[in-house]
């Protein structure tokens, strides 16, 4: 066990506008973080930053063992071209490999190991535009821990999707914790995964708080926060804020 | 039947058949190319950027007729710098097609310019547009071949890595793959393909062998290993049956070749309807 992401001092401002300073981040091992939020307070840039895509105003990013430990789901869309299910997946196992593409041994077991630790065998030769969203995401958590990551980064991968299938994609994504994975999870919405997650970034006025859900989803804290009376109702392992200046899209 | 023995005429055809077998040869190695980068021409959405190119290449090739030049480097030159600009300048899809539109009517425009003021044999002229395999010399079929082995191994080299960035961008890009370096290598891999490829078909008949075949192809299959087989043999059978049925004909190659890739395309539309909804049906 140990850190798998550790972010120092880091701050990040377009122009005169910061949208956040003096960031401190751990994720350990096995750790559920969720990065919540309204939108444009750089949650997706936090997510770029840590795959080095953005670069920080000050501050560092280190993830243990380099950007080769990254596994990444992206938020479900259509892919312009046809593509099976299993090649989506193949793309984690062999899609940087450079040099004439003849297939390695290992390879298409290993695809079909993936597939069925996402649940995915039943469809593997579909295209994947005959696809639910659902079924797509589960084909991206399998493609996203094809390197075994250490950190998976997850950016809004329940976006488009019905109740039951955020339940189930998001069960897959905390599944990947028992290898010791640690996740970061950028959502506008923190119900779906609020069983699972245990700790917050909660970004919002150009500042931060990082805790347990309990301890940063309260009404003092986000009034403080948002510099306006912000209500949070705690009802059946459901939160809803209410007053909060921007959509927090805590109406679905 | 005047016009029929105009259009298919066999006489004299083995004769025929071993004076083009270099043109033959030529043209089975350029269907290899275009069935090959054509998947990624699909998949990448740059079948206007192929056009585009085309006409780039069309006035290299005709300013190199003018000044007495080699035809197929002039044609090279054009298509560079237009797969340059194209892939420098236009990175997002809108920004892409408007360039492409601003600099097609350009090239198109210096092509007829430079063919105006050429006073050499008008045939020249309109082989550029339209296709004229069996009449490029041996020296220039060397060019062609060299051009296209070259496209070939750096395909298939990158194969892996341009796939993942094509289609699926995004996760590539968080992978660490350089998507910018991939994105402007291919359009100078492209450049190179649509240059050799103007001297079977033409500048104005490029399409229908660097995107009809792969797009024929995607129809039927989705499979990584069967769409650019499937769309190189299609290219093949286009250019070979092409010249094979030119060959007795006074007429240019490129009608049976954009006919016969047509034709193709067409069957694998109907093909692929009735395997889509035969899963569909399945499915429900």
């Amino acid at each position: 066990m140990g850190a798998v992401l550790s972010v120092r001092g880091a701050s990040l401002a377009f122009g005169d506008r910061t949208l956040w300073h003096d960031l401190d981040l751990t994720v350990e091992s096995g750790e559920f973080l969720a990065v919540i939020g309204p939108n444009g307070t750089g949650k997706t840039s936090l997510l770029k930053a840590i795959l080095g895509q953005q670069e920080l105003t000050s501050g560092t990013v280190e993830v243990a063992g380099g950007a080769a430990n990254v596994g990444y789901i992206p938020q479900q869309k259509m892919l312009a071209a046809s593509v099976r299910a299993r090649d989506l997946v193949g793309f984690g196992v062999s899609g940087t490999r450079w040099g004439f593409p003849l297939p390695r041994r290992g390879d298409r077991q290993r695809v079909d190991e993936l597939l069925a630790a996402v649940g995915a065998t039943a469809f593997a030769d579909e295209p994947v535009s005959v696809l639910s969203g659902g079924e797509q995401q589960r084909l991206r958590v399998g493609q996203a821990i094809a390197g075994d990551p250490s950190l998976l980064l997850c950016d809004e991968p329940l976006l488009s999707l019905d109740l039951a299938h955020q339940r189930g994609v998001s069960e897959l994504i905390d599944a990947q914790r028992t290898t010791g994975a640690g996740v970061v999870f950028v959502t506008h919405d923190v119900n779906p995964i609020l069983n699972m997650v245990d700790r917050v970034l909660y970004l919002a006025g150009g500042t931060f708080r990082i805790g347990t859900p309990d301890e940063v989803l309260r009404s003092d804290v986000l009034s403080e926060m948002y510099g306006t009376p912000v209500d949070v109702f705690r009802a059946h392992d459901r939160i809803v804020v209410v007053g909060a200046p921007d959509d927090h899209g805590d109406h679905h | 039947m005047d016009l029929f023995s105009e259009i298919f005429n066999f006489s004299d055809y083995g004769e025929l058949l071993y004076l083009v077998r270099n043109s033959i040869f030529a043209g089975a190695v350029l269907g290899i190319v275009g069935g090959l980068i054509g998947t990624f021409v699909v998949s990448r959405d740059l079948a206007f950027a192929v056009h585009g190119i085309s006409e780039l290449s069309f006035a290299g090739a005709s300013a190199a007729l003018l000044i007495g030049a080699n035809v197929v480097a002039g044609s090279l030159v054009g298509s560079l710098i237009a797969a340059l600009l194209i892939g420098a300048l236009g990175a997002r899809a809108r920004e892409r097609n408007s360039i492409i539109a601003v600099l097609m009517p350009f090239g198109l425009g210096l092509g007829i310019l430079f063919l105006a003021l050429y006073k050499g044999r008008s045939a020249n002229k309109f082989g550029l547009l339209t296709g004229q395999i069996v009449s490029v010399d041996d020296p220039q079929l060397g060019y062609l071949l060299v051009v296209s082995i070259v496209v070939i191994i750096a395909l298939l080299l990158i194969w892996r890595p341009l796939t993942f960035a094509s289609i699926d961008a995004d996760v590539a890009r968080a992978k660490g793959l350089p998507i910018g370096a991939i994105s402007i290598g291919f359009m100078l891999l492209l450049g190179l393909a649509v240059a050799v490829s103007i001297q079977v078909v033409g500048a104005l008949l490029v399409l229908s062998l660097l995107v009809t075949p792969a797009a024929a192809a995607m129809r039927v299959t989705a499979s990584p290993v069967l769409t650019p087989v499937l769309s190189v043999a299609f290219a093949v059978a286009s250019v070979v049956g092409g010249i094979l049925l030119a060959l007795g004909s006074s007429l240019p190659i490129s009608p049976y070749v954009t006919t016969i890739s047509f034709l193709i395309y067409v069957v694998c539309r109907i093909v692929g309807r009735r395997r889509t909804s035969r899963r569909i049906g399945s499915l429900a």
